[in-house]
């Protein structure tokens, strides 16, 4: 033991040592492999220590803050499940009266925005408040155990969308978040997924560095819901992107200004096989396959629509834009 | 100078000589006049405010919290569904010890719909975990709005200023409007020691175990129990400046000798001395205004109810498939004393019915007889129910 001891660092010197600010730290008791915590770390990471959060009610805020500790290193408050962007909004309108310079970011899940706190985050974009609102959007009600939400995809299922004699899964459409965003005509609107680090961190800065509102929904595999190894996320939540079902893309004041290519569209079966909320689709069922071509069709209207088809490698496709590279892109 | 103004566009006045600087709202009558009157000012340069038109109450509640917990003086404004819808909010504020002031215009609560006053709202998020305050006119509306961002800041516990809704927010009344300087000399600048600093970075609002929210809720408890004495303070320094009481947790009115006392909260305090002016052939009658019905003053009320025969209490509230609200606290507080006077308990004027100067002498007919009235709702009119409803 007394070996040990003498190798102990102090944390203050870890942190110094740390290659950059963490704004949300190791330790918290997030599930293994999960997308949001990864998603959260790499946000506050880019968004540097000078920022004030607001965080809706959801996983990320029970896993972060078991009192009497806490994962974060960043000011945070977290009221209620639908109300973050009003909070947010209160802090930004607090700090403009005070002179101060300090980004304000809302944190919620899929059901804090899509769902309850829409309403609230129509209402911060709006007014034009200077926040930056963040989805981890794992696709369901994780925190409660997995129910469906409005971005609960196609024929997913849930515990309150069970496949059964009659029912293939959820029987709606993911809502489509980011048109209904952008149509507020906001300065920038972004996808992303956790299986791009640096496009989420490049997407964060450039967010940031806007005066207004910006939103930026990113795709986070939870696996505990979705029924994947935790050890998957990354390659799941890249198979999404790569099979046209999650289109990473930019918009900025409504229009569309940037899309990932995809370097060779993979069959949405890739994506869905992993997973166990799409077990009842490999079945052999007639309304499985139905299912199936309905997805696929869902992923070729996303890939049409924004453009997604890449002709040729390119550094920043959905193949190449995260793969590590000396002195290249990877830190755009 | 007294001037003669409109008891929203006075509360409007002395919310901006607090110096809020985040003010958000959402229109609901009879507050809006409130809202109107700060945009005004914000408008004229009057008063360097963040003035957030937002898009419910639930979103007014919200940047109100998010503006205080990052360090500005906020202020915000509802009545009925507002407050209900904000209720969340509210309880979420006061849990957060979130020390923000608000004025609840008050307004009966739907269905059926009505805009007219009552007090429904506020006693429907009595147990939110705020200070609730009861004005019964508008310079005690003008007076205890400016005291409760003193209460709030130094209890860190938020303040409800209940003001009648058209009885005091539509009427003109004279009414001094303090210098700036005197509620400086008041109010000292906003200072949160839990204030979001990305330099001392803490965590707010966290998760707590079966092991910490009992504390939690005790400690919320005694502080509200703890800011009677800040209630008390606040009204008699602002006396010493001003002149001016609002009657610091409860005020009594009326001659030692009494042996009846009639006691209300908000504007109907005001009729009631007109009635017994009005009627001074029924004898002496003592007055008592509550003022602060969160935290509720047992000790004080216990001590002016010694050596009276009859109290009776009237509220613009019920409860339905109970009683009175206020009667109901009156009566358990009035048990502890070994003489215990009769407690009646009387609803009145919901959803707007009119008040009138007469009912002064009906309520004192009505406790003649020797059993107690338990709970009454006064001046139904059954012939215009169904008969199965009556």
């Amino acid at each position: 033991m007394s070996d040990l001891a003498e190798t102990l660092i102090p944390l203050t010197e870890l942190r110094r040592n740390q290659p950059r600010f963490r704004g949300l730290e190791a330790g918290h008791l997030a599930c293994l492999g999960c997308g949001q915590a990864l998603a959260a770390r790499l946000v506050t990471e880019a968004a540097g220590p000078d920022v004030v959060v607001a965080n809706a009610t959801g996983c990320l805020e029970v896993f972060t803050t078991a009192w009497p500790q806490s994962a974060w290193r960043v000011p945070w408050l977290h009221s209620l499940f639908e109300n973050a962007a009003a909070v947010a909004s209160g802090m930004e309108a607090a700090l403009k009266a005070q002179g101060k310079s300090s980004k304000v970011l809302a944190f919620g899940g899929d059901g804090g925005t899509f769902d309850i706190g829409f309403q609230a985050l129509s209402g911060m974009l709006e007014r034009g408040h200077n926040v930056l609102y963040v989805c981890f959007d794992n696709e369901a009600y994780m925190n409660t155990g997995v129910q469906r939400s409005s971005s609960t995809p196609h024929a997913a299922m849930t515990t309150t969308s069970p496949p059964g004699k009659v029912r293939m899964g959820k029987r709606h459409l993911k809502k489509d978040i980011i048109s209904i965003i952008a149509a507020h005509n906001i300065p920038y609107a972004a996808t992303a997924s956790v299986a791009y680090p640096s496009d989420i961190r490049k997407k964060v800065r450039r967010a940031l560095e806007i005066d207004g509102p910006a939103f930026i929904n990113i795709h986070s595999p939870c696996p505990l819901g979705w029924g994947h190894d935790g050890s998957l996320s990354i390659e799941v939540a890249r198979l999404a992107v790569e099979c046209g079902l999650f289109p990473v893309v930019e918009l900025e004041r409504g229009a569309l200004t940037g899309a990932m290519p995809l370097r060779a569209p993979r069959p949405v079966t890739d994506y869905l096989k992993p997973q166990q909320r799409f077990a009842h689709l490999f079945q052999n069922d007639p309304r499985a396959k139905e299912e199936l071509e309905h997805l696929q069709a869902l992923a070729d209207h996303n890939i049409e629509t924004y453009g997604l088809r890449g002709e040729r490698p390119d550094p920043l496709d959905s193949a190449g834009a995260d793969t590590v590279r000396r002195g290249g892109v990877r830190w755009a | 100078m007294l001037q003669a103004l409109e008891g929203s566009q006075a509360i409007a006045q002395a919310v901006a000589l607090c110096r809020p600087q985040v003010v958000a709202a959402y229109p609901i009558t009879p507050q809006t006049h409130i809202v109107e009157g700060l945009a005004r000012l914000i408008a004229d340069g009057k008063l360097q405010c963040e003035l957030v038109s937002v898009e419910s109450e639930f979103s007014a509640a919200s940047v109100a919290l998010g503006a205080v917990a990052a360090g500005s003086r906020a202020y915000t404004a509802s009545a009925s569904q507002g407050i209900l819808l904000m209720s969340e909010v509210l309880y979420n504020i006061a849990g957060l010890r979130v020390p923000l002031v608000m004025t609840c215009a008050n307004r009966a609560v739907s269905a059926p719909l009505s805009i007219w006053n009552d007090q429904q709202d506020s006693m429907a998020v009595r147990d939110a975990g705020w200070i609730q305050l009861y004005c019964a006119d508008n310079q005690e509306a003008v007076d205890t709005t400016i005291q409760a961002y003193r209460i709030a800041e130094r209890t860190e516990l938020p303040v409800m200023v209940c003001v009648d809704g058209f009885t005091l927010t539509h009427t003109l009344e004279p009414i001094e409007i303090p210098p700036q300087e005197q509620v400086d000399a008041f109010l000292p600048p906003f200072r949160f020691a839990r204030v979001l600093d990305p330099l001392h970075p803490v965590s707010s609002g966290t998760l707590v175990s079966p092991e910490y929210y009992t504390e939690a809720r005790h400690a919320h408890h005694q502080a509200l129990l703890r800011a009677k004495d800040e209630i008390i303070t606040a009204d008699s320094d602002w006396a010493v400046l001003t002149g001016r009481a609002s009657g610091g947790l409860l005020e009594v009115n009326g001659p030692d000798d009494a042996r009846v006392a009639i006691l209300t909260l908000g504007s109907v305090f005001g009729t009631l001395l007109d009635a017994r002016e009005e009627y001074p052939q029924l004898g002496p009658v003592k007055l008592i205004k509550l003022r602060a019905f969160r935290p509720f003053p047992v000790e004080a009320l216990q001590q002016v109810c010694v050596g009276l025969s009859d109290v009776i209490v009237l509220e613009r509230a019920l409860s339905p498939g109970s009683g009175g609200i206020v009667g109901a606290e009156v009566r358990a507080a009035l048990t502890e004393l070994s003489a215990a006077p009769r407690v009646h308990n009387f609803a009145v004027g919901l959803g707007g019915r009119d008040v009138p100067l007469d009912i002064y002498p009906r309520l004192l007919a009505a406790i003649q007889p020797a059993s107690p009235v338990r709970f009454a709702i006064l001046d139904v009119e059954l012939d215009k129910l169904p008969v199965e409803d009556r």
